[in-house]
């Protein structure tokens, strides 16, 4: 062992050690401030280097896992969650974070929230939503807001856009959170707690694309005398002023709060305990080992093909 | 006395609730037990009521290729079932009908004819349950005629029914004992075997099961699919098995989910698999550009099916050969080897794994709806010598490593992984430099291509010469790959005894295929592929297309067809005379 692994292997993960190409993102972009989030929530968990796994689909939010010094993979466009589930499934002993656009989660990848969400992996998946396609440079989203003018909508957007809320309540993540990339202190918490919960973990968070969809989320900066609006949750403490709060394991309630004009809801929306695909899967291997609790695979594969002979 | 035969063909035609299948694979397994050679064949009724089910078995003391053209015993136990059937009799051959079913026997070529009343006898034996119970009188009846222990058969009953109750497995004895003790009044049929001199420890499955324990053997713990004809029992297999060897396999909302999942379970440092069949193997195409793209190891099982499309999922076509080479887009090589028979299902894996591991490749088993059901006995494998240990290599990395080497073959480090360097790869589907990092510059894109053709040039150099049969020079060389090997071998076996100057190639690596084959292609006045796809808009099938572009030879032709079912012996000598 040479003394610059030591070095390098025991340092502490700071930004500087987590962070390896210079993001090639627009100037203003967004997704500049989720990184950040990002970088500040590793420096704060200190987890080993080399079990931090960032994984992405394919648009510009996904260009993420080559700005994180950390294993990672760059799958294909709305298959991140996939690629991210045989990751969590196989090593649960690692931190699995996904990152990726609107178009790649709500549309060509929209039919993996809810069979990822069956299946309760522990992961958390953070979903960089600028209501357009900024890779392919401006067309229509399935986020985009109606008469949103685009290069596919010249004349302006048509169809009824979807809300990522209810999608996201309505898949059944055991996790939903929502938060805005101008706000890099929420998305960090948000990202904190998603990483905690055990299971399938799902933010939205709004991010400008400065290029293309320039002042989108005007009005979410209260500095600039806009609203930034968080839910508060029940502590359960009895007081009557608790009665009002969110119950984040009341889907009917989530669903409401998802309904609110804009700029809507900030926070957690659902959180509820259920097992993750490890736990199921280890009591099943568990239940089905323990009828031979002695034997190898050698002796389950004999035993398997002695029952053919 | 008569003379004991070598072997025997027996072909059962029925209704699909007539248990024609459990009879078929009961009495398979029971060959097997015996240490005789059996090969079966069967079609699934189609849904739609009326359908006839199909169960053919060839059953002998020498190694059997293919499950025989026509039988010597045909058994029809309804009367449209005899009349779709009767041209499946060799001539002068023997026919057992149920009499209470079959009335009329016109045109059907037989020298000697045993009708029983099956369903009133079966019907007094069982109390009315007498429609149930024909398949096991049959069983009886034929494992006395063949020659199998009544003990054997009466242990497999209890293995396979003593669950499901006192009431079930006593009708079952009932019945099977009754089939042993029946007694022929005037002649019986002549299927009695020779006795095998050194019954071997053999298996006795299906090409599907083959694949899934082949896959555990060779230390796949780990996989994804999603349900389709003729390849789901590889999944559900797997599913149920896995969890034995601590391994998961997860059933996924799509292909394209699961070709992914297995990807991430590879990335993981678990080399997974995927299993499908045409429709899936479409969807998945993308994800596997991907995987060569970012060199990542996998096994891709395409049990094949009738295409285009839907085409016909329960029947058998090698349609699927060019989407297997070329149906991701762009220029990407990986490795395709296809298995001949049942036995080589099992084993295959092993080759497949070692290569997928070695070179870091996704790695193709080919096999085919003919082969997903049909039953053989094979020899009980040595898990001494077959079984691979699963390895998750998180060994730290030295401080140069580097995800793509360009002269070195990529050996990825799976997360939880410690690279020395401390600096952690992103793998990709982009083109990448040597670390992994997305470069689209010319010089990188051609140096990467060739990092990733060389290697497949690398297996080409180590492969072994495909397997040959006869001279090497001729008039004929039949070249067959996938479940074409039996027909091809056979038709040439039998044109070599009437003198002719005939061979046989059969080729499991189909890519990177052995450059060398050329040479042995001019040796012969013709080559001909044989396979079950169409002859296509230039008169040649898509190995004889891979064929002739690969070694230039214009000998090449081809013997296709499309008719779903796999090549009777006959079919092939016919396009040779
Ligand atoms: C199968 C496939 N279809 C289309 C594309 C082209 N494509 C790349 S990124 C993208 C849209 C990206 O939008 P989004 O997911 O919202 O990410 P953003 O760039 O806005 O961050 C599209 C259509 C692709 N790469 N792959
Ligand atoms: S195009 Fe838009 S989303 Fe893409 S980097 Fe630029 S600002 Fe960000
Ligand atoms: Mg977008």
């Amino acid at each position: 062992m040479n003394l610059q692994k030591d070095v390098k292997l025991t340092q502490k993960l700071s930004k500087k050690v987590l962070t390896a190409k210079q993001p090639t993102w627009c100037r203003g972009c967004g997704d500049h401030s989720i990184l950040a989030a990002y970088f500040r929530l590793l420096e704060k968990l200190q987890l080993p280097h080399e079990n931090i796994v960032t994984i992405s689909g394919i648009g510009c939010s996904s260009r993420f896992p080559y700005f994180v010094n950390s294993h990672g993979i760059h799958s294909l466009h709305g298959r991140a969650l996939p690629f991210a589930s045989g990751v969590a499934i196989a090593r649960p002993d690692l931190s699995t974070f996904v990152f990726s656009g609107d178009g790649d989660c709500f549309s060509i990848g929209g039919n993996h929230l809810d069979h990822t969400a069956r299946k309760n992996p522990d992961m958390t998946y953070l979903v960089m939503d600028n209501t357009v396609y900024g890779m392919t440079k401006k067309q229509t989203s399935p986020t985009s807001p109606k008469g949103f003018v685009s290069k596919t909508d010249p004349f302006g957007a048509v169809d009824e856009p979807i809300n990522p809320m209810k999608r996201l309540i309505a898949c059944g993540a055991t996790f939903v959170a929502r938060t805005s990339a101008s706000n890099i202190s929420h998305v960090m918490e948000m990202l904190e707690r998603a990483h905690a919960h055990p299971g399938f973990a799902v933010i939205e968070c709004l991010s400008e694309c400065t290029q293309f969809n320039l002042g989108s989320f005007e009005g979410l900066n209260p500095r600039k005398g806009g609203a930034f609006p968080v839910i508060e949750e029940k502590l359960n403490d009895g007081s009557p002023e608790d009665e009002k709060r969110h119950d984040p394991t009341d889907e009917v309630a989530a669903y409401k709060l998802a309904e609110a004009d804009y700029p809507g809801w900030f926070g957690v929306f659902i959180e509820k305990k259920l097992p993750t695909k490890d736990d199921l899967e280890q009591s099943l291997i568990e239940n089905v080992r323990s009828k031979n609790p002695e034997w190898g695979d050698r002796e389950h594969l004999q035993a398997s093909l002695n029952s053919f002979a | 006395m008569v003379q004991k035969r070598e072997e025997t063909v027996i072909r059962i035609v029925g209704h699909a609730q007539d248990g024609v299948q459990s009879l078929g694979s009961l009495l398979a397994k029971l060959a097997g037990r015996s240490g005789y050679q059996v090969m079966t064949y069967m079609t699934i009724p189609a849904t739609i009521a009326g359908g006839s089910s199909v169960y053919q078995l060839r059953i002998g003391v020498n190694p059997i290729l293919t499950s025989g053209d026509v039988s010597d015993l045909l058994i029809a136990l309804h009367q449209d079932s005899l009349d779709a059937h009767k041209n499946a009799l060799k001539k002068g051959g023997m026919l057992l009908t149920d009499s209470d079913q079959v009335k009329e026997c016109e045109g059907v070529d037989f020298e000697k004819h045993f009708a029983i009343p099956m369903s009133i006898k079966m019907n007094e034996l069982l109390e009315g349950r007498g429609a149930r119970g024909k398949n096991m009188f049959l069983l009886g009846m034929l494992c006395n005629l063949l020659g199998i222990d009544e003990a054997k058969v009466e242990q497999l009953a209890v293995e396979k029914f003593g669950s499901k109750g006192e009431a079930v497995i006593g009708n079952v004895r009932k019945a099977i004992q009754a089939g042993f003790k029946y007694e022929w009044d005037n002649g019986y049929p002549e299927i009695a075997l020779q006795a095998v001199e050194n019954p071997p420890n053999q298996v006795t499955m299906d090409g599907n099961s083959a694949v899934a324990y082949g896959l555990i053997a060779s230390g796949i713990r780990y996989g994804a699919a999603y349900p389709i004809t003729p390849a789901t029992s590889i999944m559900e297999m797997l599913r149920e098995e896995l969890p034995k060897y601590k391994g998961i396999f997860v059933q996924t909302e799509d292909e394209i989910a699961a070709v992914c999942a297995a990807i991430g379970m590879s990335y993981s440092g678990h080399l997974a698999v995927t299993s499908t069949s045409g429709p899936g193997m479409s969807l998945k195409m993308e994800a596997l550009g991907w995987a060569v793209m970012a060199e990542m190891p996998l096994i891709v099982v395409n049990v094949q099916r009738g295409g285009p499309s839907t085409g016909i999922p329960t029947q058998v076509e090698q349609s699927d050969l060019m989407q297997t080479l070329y149906g991701s887009h762009g220029d990407a090589p990986k490795v395709v080897l296809a298995a001949r028979n049942v036995e080589e299902c099992f084993h295959i894996c092993r080759e497949a794994v070692k290569l997928a591991r070695e070179f870091s490749t996704p790695v193709y088993i080919l096999s085919d709806q003919g082969l997903s059901t049909r039953i053989e006995g094979f020899q009980m494998p040595d898990l001494d010598e077959v079984m691979i240990e699963p390895v998750l290599d998180l060994s730290d990395r030295p401080e140069d490593f580097l995800p793509y080497p360009p002269e070195g073959i990529t050996q990825h480090a799976p997360p939880g992984t410690k690279i020395l360097s401390g600096k952690y790869p992103t793998v990709t589907g982009l083109e990448h430099d040597e670390k992994g990092n997305p470069n689209p510059s010319p010089d990188n894109h051609m140096k990467m291509s060739a990092k990733r053709r060389e290697k497949i040039k690398l297996i080409e150099k180590q492969s072994v010469e495909p397997e040959f049969y006869g001279d090497k020079e001729g008039d004929v060389l039949l070249v067959s790959w996938g479940s074409s090997f039996g027909s091809a071998r056979e038709t040439t076996m039998r044109l070599q005894e009437q003198g002719k100057k005939v061979s046989h190639m059969h080729v499991k690596m189909i890519f990177p295929l052995k450059k060398s084959i050329g040479s042995v292609f001019e040796k012969f006045k013709d080559v001909y592929t044989v396979e079950l796809n169409d002859e296509g808009v230039y008169g040649v099938g898509q190995f004889g297309m891979l064929l002739r572009s690969t070694t230039c030879c214009s000998n090449i032709q081809s013997i296709c067809k499309t008719d779903g079912l796999t090549f009777k012996v006959s079919e092939i000598m016919d396009r040779l005379s």
